[in-house]
C-alpha cells in the first residue's frame, strides 16, 4: 500500500528532523542566555521547550505501534488534537474580548499595570480569535477536508504535527510578547520579526503538506473547498512576508523597525489587513462552507459554475479593497477611489458565494428544523451575506467619512467575525467531533440549540450596540451648533458611549457562555457520552398554528 | 481555450494562477506610491526624531496607544477645526511603522504637540480620570517610575538608518548624549542637539530631575507631534491629492 511506503519514508525523515530540533534547542538556549530583555529570554525558553518536546514526540513515535492500527488510512490523530486546541483558543479569545469590552465600559479594570492595560490586551484578543482560534480551525479543517476529498492520507507523518504545534508555538510567542510589550504595532501583524520568521517556516511546511496531499489524490478533480484553502495558504504567505519586512535592532533583541514608512507602510498594512479578512477570514472559511454545508445537508453544492465564478472573482477583487481603510487620508485619492470601487464590486462574488452556500439546501430545508448543527452553518452563511453587504456600503467615501474611526467598524467586524467566522467554525467543529472520535453523534443536540440561541442573542446585542454607538459618535464629532462652532468636545462623545459599551459587554458575555456550553458538549462527546434526549429528528413537528 | 477542468486537475497550475490573480491589485495600487510626487515629497521642517523622541515613540508603540488614538487628520471640515491642518504624507515619512491608527476611542494625536503642558501630560498619564473624569483611558503610573532603557539607543538609530531614515554618523555617535541633553536643561549639549535636530524641545518633561524616565521620553514625543511643519509657510496647492 502507498501508505506503508510513506511510513517507510517517515522513518528516514526522523533523523534530519531530530537534528534540526536539536539545533533549535541550542538556538533556544542561546536566546535564553543572550536575550536583550525578559521577553527574548522567555521566548528562547519556549522555543527550547518546543524543540525538546518535539524530540520526545519523535522518540515516542519511533517506538509506537504503526499509526494505521485503528484500521483507517486517514490521519485523524492530528485533526483530533486540532479540534481540542481550536476549542481552547476559542474560549480564551472570546474571554479576552469580554475583558477588554469591560475595560472600555469600566476603565478601572485596566488596573494601571503594564500587563493588563487595554493597549496590550486588545492585540491579545484579536490575535487569539483570528489567528489562534480561526487559524487552528483552518489548519484542522483543511487537514480533514483535503484528506476526505482526495481520498488520501495526509502527506507526511511528522510534517502535519510540525505545522500544528509549530503554529501554536507562534501563537504562544505572540501572545506572551504582547503582554510584555513586544509588538510592531501593525494591526493583526503585531508579532515581532523572530515570530514572523518562525511563522513563515511553519507556513511553508503547511503549504507543502497541503500540496503533497493533493498530489496523492485518488480523485481526478481537486474539490472546490481545496481551491479556497489553497488560495488562503498561498495569499496569506505573500501578505505576511511583504507586510512584515523589517530590520531588527539586534539579533538578540525583540525590537525591529519596518522596512516601509508612512503612506507606503500604511497602504501595505491595509493591503495586508483587509486581505487578512479576505483570505484568512473569508477564503479559508469558504473552504469550510464548501465542504461542511453540503456534507451536513447531504446535498451537492448548488452550482458548479457559480463556484468557479465565485472563486476567481473573489480572489481577484479582494486584493484591491485595502485602500478603503484610508479614505480622506494622505493616500492619493485615485488609490482611495480604486479601493472603494473594487470593494463595491466585491459585493457580487460575496453574494454569489452566499447564494451557492444557501441554495445547497434546496430540497433539504426541512433539515434546519431537525439539525441544529446545520442551522448554525446556514446562519453563518446568512451573516456572511449581511456583513459582505455592510462592508461595501461602509467603503463608500461619504459613508466612510462618518463610520471611520468609530465603533461602527468594530460592529461590522464582529458581525462577520462572530456571525460568520465563529458560527461556521462552531458548525464545523460540531460536525467533526463525532466523526474524528468515531461517535454515533454529539453528546447533546439540544445543547447545540442552546448554544445557537445564546450566541445569536449575544451577537445581536453586540452589533446593534456598536451600530448605535458608532453612528452616534460619528454624528457628534461633526455636529455644529447654530453659531458655527463644533457642538461637542471629544470627551463628551466618549461619555455618550458608556451605555452601549455595557450592552456590548453583555452581548460578549453571552457569546462566551455559549462557547463554554459548546466546550462542555464536545468534551462529553469525546468521552463517548450520549445524553438521553428526544432526538429532534424523531420528534414530531412542534405544534404550530396553521399558516392561514 | 483552456477548460476549467484542466486547472482543477493540476495543483501547480492552480497555484500559479492564484498567485498571478492575487498579485495584480497590490502591484497596481502599491508600486506607484514609491514614485508619485505627493507621496514622496519632502516638506520644509521634517526631520528624523531625536533619540529621546524615538525612545518615546517606541513606548507609544509598546503600550499599544495606536489601538485607541489615530495620528491622521482627514481632510474633513470638522476634523481640521478640531485637530488642525489635515495630515500630510510627508509628516509620517520617518515613521517605521506608521501610526495612523484605525480607531478613535480617544482623540487624534497627530497635532497634540504643544496643546497641553508637560505637567498636564504627566498627571494625565498617571491618572487620566483625575483630570478628565469621563475618560476611559488606562493609567500608566509605572512610566514615571521606570528609568528609560538607553542601552540600545544608538542601535535604534542605526536600524532606522538601515530602513532609510537619514541619521548621520554624528547623530548615531551622539545618540546617548543627545537623549540626556534633551531631558536635562542643565546639561551641556543642548546647542549641538538643536543643530542636529531643529525645533527640538529641551526640558525636564516629567518634572523629576533625578532620573530620565520612560515618561520623559513619551512626553517629549507627544509634545513634538505635528509641530515640525509650519503651516503658515506651507503651500497646500503643492500637495494636491
Amino acid at each position: 500500500m502507498a501508505e506503508m511506503n510513506d511510513h517507510g519514508g517517515h522513518t528516514v525523515m526522523r533523523y534530519p528532523v531530530g537534528v534540526a530540533l536539536a539545533g533549535g534547542a541550542l538556538l533556544g538556549i542561546f536566546f535564553m542566555a543572550r536575550g536583550a530583555n525578559t521577553a527574548m529570554v522567555l521566548h528562547g525558553f519556549l522555543f527550547l521547550a518546543f524543540c525538546v518536546g518535539g524530540i520526545f514526540l519523535l522518540i515516542r513515535q519511533a517506538y509506537a505501534a504503526p499509526t494505521d492500527a485503528a484500521g483507517t488510512t486517514y490521519n485523524d490523530a492530528v485533526t483530533r488534537v486540532g479540534v481540542i486546541i481550536s476549542m481552547f483558543w476559542g474560549v480564551v479569545g472570546f474571554l479576552a474580548g469580554l475583558v477588554i469590552a469591560l475595560q472600555l465600559a469600566f476603565p478601572e479594570l485596566n488596573f494601571d499595570l503594564p500587563w493588563t492595560n487595554f493597549g496590550r490586551l486588545r492585540p491579545l484578543h484579536t490575535s487569539a480569535v483570528i489567528f489562534a482560534f480561526g487559524g487552528n480551525v483552518l489548519i484542522t479543517t483543511s487537514f480533514h477536508v483535503v484528506q476526505r476529498t482526495c481520498r488520501a492520507r495526509l502527506a507526511g507523518e511528522i510534517a502535519p504535527w510540525f505545522v500544528l504545534w509549530g503554529y501554536n508555538l507562534f501563537i504562544v510567542i505572540a501572545a506572551t510578547g504582547y503582554l510584555l510589550g513586544v509588538t510592531q504595532s501593525k494591526e493583526y501583524a503585531e508579532p515581532e520579526w523572530y515570530a514572523d520568521v518562525w511563522l513563515t517556516l511553519v507556513w511553508v511546511v503547511y503549504l507543502l503538506v497541503f500540496l503533497a496531499t493533493l498530489w496523492r489524490r485518488r480523485e481526478p478533480h481537486i474539490y472546490v473547498a481545496n481551491w479556497f484553502y489553497l488560495a488562503f495558504i498561498v495569499t496569506v504567505a505573500m501578505l505576511h512576508i511583504i507586510n512584515n519586512l523589517a530590520v531588527p535592532v539586534s539579533w538578540t533583541g525583540t525590537k525591529s523597525y519596518t522596512l516601509f514608512a508612512g503612506v507606503q507602510d500604511a497602504l501595505i498594512q491595509w493591503w495586508y489587513g483587509h486581505n487578512a479578512v479576505g483570505f484568512f477570514l473569508t477564503a479559508g472559511f469558504l473552504g469550510i462552507m464548501y465542504y461542511f454545508v453540503p456534507k451536513q445537508a447531504q446535498r451537492p453544492v448548488y452550482s458548479y459554475r457559480l463556484s468557479i465564478i465565485h472563486f476567481w472573482s473573489l480572489i481577484f477583487l479582494y486584493i484591491w479593497a485595502g485602500p478603503h481603510h484610508l479614505h480622506y487620508t494622505a493616500l492619493p485619492q485615485w488609490a482611495q477611489t480604486l479601493g472603494m470601487t473594487f470593494s463595491i464590486m466585491l459585493w457580487m462574488p460575496s453574494w454569489g458565494g452566499m447564494i451557492n452556500g444557501l441554495m445547497t439546501l434546496s430540497g433539504a430545508w426541512d433539515k434546519l428544523r431537525t439539525d441544529p448543527v446545520l442551522r448554525m452553518l446556514v446562519v453563518s452563511v446568512a451573516f456572511y451575506g449581511m456583513s459582505t453587504f455592510e462592508g461595501p456600503v461602509m467603503s463608500i467615501r461619504a459613508v466612510n467619512s462618518l463610520s471611520h474611526y468609530t465603533d461602527w467598524t468594530i460592529g461590522h467586524v464582529h458581525s462577520g467575525a462572530l456571525g460568520w467566522v465563529a458560527f461556521v467554525s462552531f458548525g464545523a467543529l460540531y460536525a467533526l467531533t463525532p466523526i474524528l472520535w468515531r461517535r454515533q453523534r454529539l453528546y447533546s443536540l439540544q445543547l447545540v440549540s442552546v448554544h445557537f440561541w445564546i450566541a445569536s442573542i449575544g451577537i445581536v446585542l453586540y452589533i446593534t450596540a456598536m451600530w448605535v454607538s458608532g453612528i452616534l459618535q460619528g454624528l457628534m464629532w461633526r455636529a455644529y451648533d447654530s453659531l458655527g462652532f463644533l457642538e461637542y468636545s471629544f470627551v463628551e462623545t466618549v461619555a455618550a458611549m458608556h451605555p452601549f459599551y455595557v450592552i456590548r459587554a453583555a452581548g460578549g458575555a453571552l457569546f462566551v457562555v455559549g462557547a463554554l456550553v459548546m466546550a462542555y458538549n464536545l468534551w462529553r462527546t469525546v468521552r463517548g457520552d450520549l445524553r438521553s434526549e428526544a432526538l429532534p429528528a424523531a420528534q414530531p413537528s412542534p405544534a404550530v398554528a396553521p399558516a392561514e | 481555450m483552456i477548460r476549467h477542468a484542466t486547472i482543477e486537475k493540476n495543483s501547480i497550475l492552480l497555484l500559479v494562477l492564484i498567485l498571478i490573480v492575487v498579485s495584480i491589485g497590490g502591484i497596481v495600487q502599491i508600486a506607484p506610491l514609491f514614485y508619485l510626487e505627493s507621496t514622496i515629497e519632502k516638506v520644509e521642517g521634517m526631520r528624523p526624531y531625536t533619540p529621546l523622541e524615538l525612545a518615546g515613540r517606541n513606548i507609544y508603540v509598546r503600550e499599544g496607544c495606536y489601538n485607541c488614538h489615530s495620528q491622521m487628520i482627514r481632510s474633513l471640515r470638522d476634523e481640521v477645526e478640531r485637530y488642525g491642518p489635515y495630515s500630510l504624507a510627508a509628516e509620517s515619512m520617518y515613521d517605521h511603522p506608521f501610526q495612523w491608527g484605525s480607531k478613535r476611542t480617544g482623540p487624534d494625536l497627530a497635532r497634540v504637540g504643544g496643546r497641553y503642558s508637560d505637567e498636564w501630560h504627566a498627571e494625565h498619564m498617571s491618572a487620566p480620570r483625575a483630570l478628565v473624569p469621563e475618560s476611559v483611558m488606562p493609567g500608566y503610573p509605572f512610566l514615571a517610575e521606570t528609568a528609560l532603557d538607553t542601552t540600545q539607543i544608538a542601535d535604534d538609530l542605526r536600524a532606522n538608518r538601515a530602513v532609510g531614515v537619514p541619521y548621520t554618523d554624528a547623530m548615531i555617535g551622539a545618540a546617548l548624549a543627545d537623549a540626556r541633553a534633551q531631558a536635562d536643561p542643565e546639561a551641556d549639549g543642548a546647542e549641538d542637539l538643536q543643530a542636529r535636530y531643529p525645533k527640538s524641545q529641551v526640558r525636564d518633561f516629567d518634572g523629576n530631575p533625578a532620573m530620565i524616565s520612560e515618561l520623559d521620553a513619551l512626553i517629549a514625543y507627544l509634545q513634538m507631534l505635528g509641530t515640525l511643519v509650519d503651516f503658515d509657510v506651507y503651500k497646500p496647492e503643492e500637495n494636491q491629492r
